[in-house]
């Protein structure tokens, strides 16, 4: 990577290939793990394991790809677990109250967008470090979602709605042309709209940005809200593939979200990242999950593996970029 | 904002101890609504209760004063919890069992302390992903099943009496003298309280930051170890999810104890009583027959309220 940098003719130049050489080492990454994974298992290769990674790997892909924009902004949101719990119990009761699973999906992104909103208010009104705020909002949501449920669990729902998540069409799972619309409509609206470039430079300087006219606390208030909405997104589609509500499924979501979005490069200091790059890492991340279970190696190391993989990612990501121009 | 209109309230607010406000309060409020609050037997069940508390909440206090955070230490607790009861029912020994905890729980900190300060990985995505580690250890260690039978030995510090005081109070109040003396009658302390305010300065009288950081890291580990021995004693078992979120009760007592989560200042007796009002919040909602899941949130509330406070102060 040095040598890239080193070799570069000017630094416009070389930042857009360190940045391409990093999506590049990725995505290496991610064969190589395929073709490891292809000689210790021969389940591996299998359409069917190969479709149901591309399914799990959407999952993440759809909490982490709005998590991605904040951390661009240099914030966290730690409340995505929480909040695809709260949502997806909402959503499940809306259903099952009115029998409609387009109220359900409608209640469901509101509460996941309503909740986004509130981190974006306390980020910025009220001036709170979004790692606390939006930790504090984590365990919120929880004593809500725990309370509102009560222990019970919310199950069976319209077969129209359960294609959602577990459907196929083309012989392709439905979460994977979504996840292809929203990987889409992400890198479009990062790259290419003006409001996805200003939030890239509040990450990069927020003061700058402010100076330069950018209305920095709606950015951020749209970016937490859009956080929001696409966990309450991964509600959906978690409800319509486990076929039920508990309120405790959305602790185990938060850390692979936040790993997928480091793996895939966006850096923790903000102005730093892709969607894309986001969707290679919760691929990568899921690759390596998957492997495990074709291995047969207990679930229990799967937090454990998770977090090794996050801080070697960061402190990959951090090594490289010191080296950089 | 105008600032005239504030201006006096906030200077109000900034001369009252905020936590000892919110205390009485607390207190005030569930004597008048809990029936049987005020009770001896309940005030000094409320500070036995307080005691795993307080001693993760000291050192965390040194950790936001060097402005970083341990996300791990819940996780890290559980997983020493769980150290104390597979270690004691293997070897019938109380020591031994507290003796792996504090070996798990300080190594776990030095990780901490050396992905913070060496790796230079923000604390609060370096104990997220330990926190994931050591709740993969629990997991594993205990194949996500409780531990029980346990020696008596290890039930005992719980419920033992040492001159009509119960033994987790003594415990509790010998920490908060140990902490009082290391951070504002050593260099130690004077160190952590530069590590926060003014880094270069340490760095200019030749200080090395690095080590300073990572053996505040460490004293967090190595107390959420000690705590694991009272948690399995609490319990009588070990539990894959006991500890489950009391990093954040200890972030909370902190914040509302009125240490500043930018400015390294900080303050242990406020971190106590913000200790005493998690745990009079919690016992209080718990008489009053509110679900604990209402407790986990009214204590989400109280943290983001007091940061809140904590801005409006810093900005006054």
């Amino acid at each position: 990577m040095t040598d890239i940098a080193k070799n570069a003719p000017s630094p416009a130049w070389s930042l857009l290939s360190h940045n391409a050489a990093q999506l590049f080492y990725r995505l290496l990454a991610a064969l190589l793990i395929c073709i490891v994974l292809s000689v210790l298992s021969d389940a591996f290769l299998s359409l069917g394991n190969i479709l149901n990674v591309l399914r799990q790997a959407s999952l993440t892909f759809f909490i982490a790809s709005g998590l991605t924009l904040v951390v661009l902004t240099a914030g966290l949101d730690l409340s995505v677990g929480a909040n695809v719990a709260l949502s997806a119990c909402l959503a499940g009761t809306v259903i099952h109250q009115t029998g409609s699973p387009t109220l359900g999906i409608l209640a469901g992104l509101l509460t996941g967008g309503t909740v986004g909103l509130m981190n974006g208010v306390m980020v910025t009104a009220m001036r709170i470090p979004s790692f606390i705020a939006t930790y504090g909002m984590l365990w919120v949501l929880n004593g809500v979602t725990y309370w509102y449920m009560a222990g019970e669990t919310i199950h069976g729902f319209p077969a129209g709605f359960r294609q959602i998540g577990s459907g196929y069409f083309l012989g392709l799972p439905i979460p994977v042309y979504l996840l292809l619309v929203f990987l889409a409509i992400g890198t479009a609206f990062a790259q290419r709209t003006v409001w996805g470039q200003e939030i890239y430079a509040i990450g990069a300087n927020p003061v700058a940005a402010r100076l330069s006219g950018i209305p920095v606390n709606c950015r951020l208030l749209l970016v937490y809200t859009v956080s929001g909405t696409m966990a309450g997104l991964a509600s959906i589609i978690f409800l319509s593939r486990l076929n039920s509500a508990e309120a405790d499924i959305g602790e185990s979501l938060t850390l692979p979200a936040i790993a997928a979005v480091l793996i895939g490069g966006t850096s923790l200091f903000g102005g730093v990242g892709t969607i894309f790059g986001t969707f290679v890492g919760a691929l990568i991340l899921t690759l390596v999950l998957n492997g495990m279970n074709l291995l047969s190696i207990n679930a229990n190391w799967q937090p454990l593996v998770t977090g090794i993989i996050v801080i070697i990612a960061v402190w990959l990501d951090m090594r490289t970029r010191r080296s950089a121009p | 904002m105008s600032d005239l209109a504030i201006a006096a309230p906030l200077r109000a607010v900034q001369r009252l101890p905020g936590v000892a406000v919110v205390l009485v309060l607390l207190i005030a409020l569930f004597g008048a609504i809990a029936p049987g609050f005020l009770s001896a037997a309940n005030l000094s069940n409320v500070l036995v209760q307080s005691t795993i508390l307080t001693m993760l909440a000291l050192p965390m206090t040194l950790i936001i004063m060097t402005e970083g955070i341990d996300l791990s230490m819940g996780a890290v607790l559980t997983l020493t919890s769980l150290c104390v009861a597979i270690v004691s029912l293997a070897t019938k020994s109380m020591l031994l069992g507290l003796g792996a905890a504090v070996l798990v729980g300080t190594a776990f900190g030095l990780a901490n302390g050396l992905l913070v300060a060496i790796a230079k990985i923000p604390p609060f995505v370096a104990t997220l992903a330990t926190l994931g580690m050591a709740q993969g250890l629990s997991l594993i260690v205990s194949d996500g099943q409780s531990v029980v039978g346990i020696p008596h030995s290890v039930r005992d510090v719980y419920s033992a009496q040492l001159l009509g005081i119960p033994v987790p109070i003594l415990m509790g109040v010998a920490s908060y003298g140990l902490f009082h003396a290391l951070l504002y009658h050593t260099r130690f302390g004077t160190y952590v309280f530069a590590l926060g305010g003014n880094r270069d300065a340490l760095r200019y009288a030749g200080l090395s930051p690095t080590r300073l950081l990572i053996a505040v890291y460490a004293i967090g580990g190595l107390m959420a170890g000690v705590a694991g021995l009272l948690m399995t004693a609490r319990m009588n078992s070990g539990h894959p999810t006991a500890g489950l979120g009391m990093e954040f009760d200890a972030i909370a007592a902190v914040a509302v104890g009125g240490t500043s989560f930018e400015r390294g200042n900080g303050w242990l007796l406020g971190t106590l009583l913000g200790v005493l009002a998690v745990g009079v919040l919690r016992n209080g909602l718990n008489l009053i027959s509110l679900p604990s899941s209402v407790q986990v949130a009214s204590v989400g509330v109280l943290v983001i309220a007091a940061m809140f406070l904590d801005g409006l102060r810093s900005r006054a």
